[in-house]
């Protein structure tokens, strides 16, 4: 493994510090960061370790929203007596992600943070524009079966992104805190992850040096009922191939409100706002379901190996509806 | 690396040997497997290195490390600690998995420097005054492994997952919490009953 300065931040003002140096990168549980400099995919030359700076509680507001300080656990996040009254399907979805040793080193941020599992980008040596811009992209014409998108791809790229965590997050809302060498701002979570477009080296919105504090939730919608469907190759310890985060409010056997996110089609934690729209004031009802997983999936480019991810999405999309709805025929 | 390998770990692998293994009776501890203490206290730092302190298994270590030694092949290679496993060096197997300060996680995706100070127990540190810990007599009886490869990995696991409370006790539950330890053997069946035999028996392990 290649070498690199090493710091240990007691405090985000020193983090801040140290991670305005060329090529410095924050290390957090470690779990996508030292696996990518063991493979010499990410190569930084200074790791500074924000472990002890402090960010590592979760804080329930006055408006029932809460803030989760970027070093939170997955383990943590996920087993908080708070998150899996009010968000299940936040808790779920981190259960559904990686292993147990895994969440418990796994981080808020760093799993925002997490890259790709596009086996060509891992390789180190294919063309692969988002590690090497402009060398090509090997999973178009290669293998892009299970780790690949059909939402928000490009020619240059079509890398889904592999969290469960976020998915939630973009159907329950959040704000990412961010402290950078400008001072403090905040972004819009569905704001903070980026469509490979033209440059699929840019996955997101922190500008260099930039440290995420804290993510907070948007408040639980009134009377929901969530849920987090991840579907894969095997039942426990993969990558979603299609997953669905919903939050749905019912009045009697009406729909009255609805969040819907999609993993493991996406290129990024997939919002669908249209698909949300086509609930509100409809009946709950297979039908009902279909038309909203129907249009979810509307804009959907299928790649040689991966067009069964849509049919996927949708029916992880209608299944969801129908547990959370209580089976409505 | 100079430092000897205890001699304790020698004596264990003679003494017990194939014959004993095969018979599935109340295992006989020969003699705990302990680092000897480390102290690198009097080694100049090299470029590049940082001195940390690592509590391991009960015992303090003091070692001078790269700051990109990866927590598992210094427990490997300075402390011949070697009962833990390096299986897939990526976060993928769970052969490396060990506690610090009494959670389980993996070690091949962790820094050593990252950890000074820290409390590391391993699967030497599991038994207590010459007797197995309950999770690796249950293994033992339950004839849960193979070639033995995971099995280290397994029972750190194992311990942590009985060792916590918000992990249910039906079999599904402990299949899911184990389900980042992977045995290439496929002993699974038995690990999981081995598992399921130690409940009860453990508390406050790690
Ligand atoms: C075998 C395996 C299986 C997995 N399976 C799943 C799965 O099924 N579902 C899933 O969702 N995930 C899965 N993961 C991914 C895992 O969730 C992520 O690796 C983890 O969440 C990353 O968090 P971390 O704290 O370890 O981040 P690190 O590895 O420490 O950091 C990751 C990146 O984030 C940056 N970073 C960290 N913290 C900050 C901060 N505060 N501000 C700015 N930048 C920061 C780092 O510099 C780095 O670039 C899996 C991982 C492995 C290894
Ligand atoms: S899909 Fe993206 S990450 Fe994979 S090879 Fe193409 S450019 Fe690289
Ligand atoms: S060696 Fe650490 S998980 Fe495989
Ligand atoms: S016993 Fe051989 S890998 Fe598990």
């Amino acid at each position: 493994m290649r070498s690199f300065q090493f710091d240990r931040a007691a405090s985000t003002e020193q983090a801040l510090k140290a991670g305005q140096s060329n090529q410095a990168m924050y290390l957090a549980g470690g779990t996508t960061l030292l696996d990518l400099v063991k493979l010499d995919v990410m190569q930084p030359e200074r790791l500074v370790d924000i472990n002890r700076v402090g960010l590592n509680r979760l804080e329930r507001q006055d408006d029932g929203s809460v803030r989760i300080g970027a070093l939170v656990t997955n383990t943590t996040l996920a087993q908080d007596n708070y998150i899996v009254q009010a968000y299940p399907v936040l808790s779920q979805a981190l259960l559904a992600g990686a292993t147990t040793q895994l969440r418990n080193k796994a981080t808020t941020a760093g799993n925002v943070m997490q890259r790709v599992r596009c086996h060509y980008f891992r390789d180190n040596v294919s063309p692969c524009n988002k590690r090497k811009p402009g060398s090509g992209c090997s999973a178009i014409e290669g293998d892009h079966r299970s780790v690949h998108a059909v939402l928000g791809t490009s020619q240059h790229c079509i890398a889904m992104h592999p969290s469960d965590m976020c998915v939630a997050m973009a159907a329950i809302g959040a704000t990412v805190h961010v402290q950078g060498p400008k001072g403090e701002r905040t972004i819009d979570f569905l704001d903070f992850h980026l469509r490979p477009g033209d440059t699929p080296e840019r996955e997101h919105a922190l500008a260099p040096g930039e440290l995420i504090t804290y993510i907070t939730l948007a408040p639980p919608l009134a009377n929901s009922l969530s849920g987090y469907l991840k579907l894969r190759d095997r039942a426990s310890y993969q990558f979603a191939l299609a997953s669905s985060a919903i939050i749905v409010q019912l009045q009697g056997d009406r729909i009255t409100d609805a969040r819907i996110a999609l993993g493991g089609v996406g290129t990024k934690p997939w919002r669908a706002h249209e698909a949300e729209q086509s609930l509100r004031g409809q009946p709950a009802n297979d039908e009902t379901f279909r038309r909203a997983a129907q249009l979810a999936l509307q804009g959907a480019t299928p790649y040689r190996h991966n067009a069964y991810k849509i049919p996927l999405a949708q029916q992880a999309i209608v299944r969801n509806l129908q547990t959370l709805t209580g089976g409505v025929a | 690396m100079s430092d000897s390998i205890s001699p304790n770990r020698r004596s264990f692998l003679k003494s017990v040997g194939v014959s004993s293994l095969a018979v599935a009776s109340a295992p006989v501890w020969v003699q705990a497997i302990q680092a000897a203490p480390v102290d690198d206290t009097q080694q100049s730092l090299q470029p590049g290195e940082q001195r940390i302190t690592l509590k391991v298994n009960g015992q303090a270590h003091t070692l001078n490390v790269p700051a990109n030694a990866i927590l598992l092949d210094v427990l490997r290679d300075r402390l011949q600690l070697t009962g833990t496993k390096k299986g897939c060096d990526h976060g993928q197997c769970g052969a490396c998995t060990l506690h610090v300060n009494g959670t389980a996680v993996n070690s091949c995706l962790s820094l050593a420097v990252s950890h000074d100070g820290d409390e590391i127990t391993t699967i030497e540190g599991l038994e207590k005054d010459g007797k197995l810990h309950p999770v690796q007599e249950a293994f033992w009886e339950h004839d849960a492994y193979q070639c033995g490869y995971c099995t280290s990995g397994q029972i750190m696991s194992a311990v942590a997952i009985l060792n916590d409370p918000s992990i249910g006790s039906d079999d599904s539950s402990v299949r899911e919490a184990m389900s980042g330890n992977i045995c290439r053997c496929g002993a699974y069946k038995n690990i999981l009953a081995a598992i399921q035999s130690a409940r009860g028996k453990v508390k406050g392990a790690s």
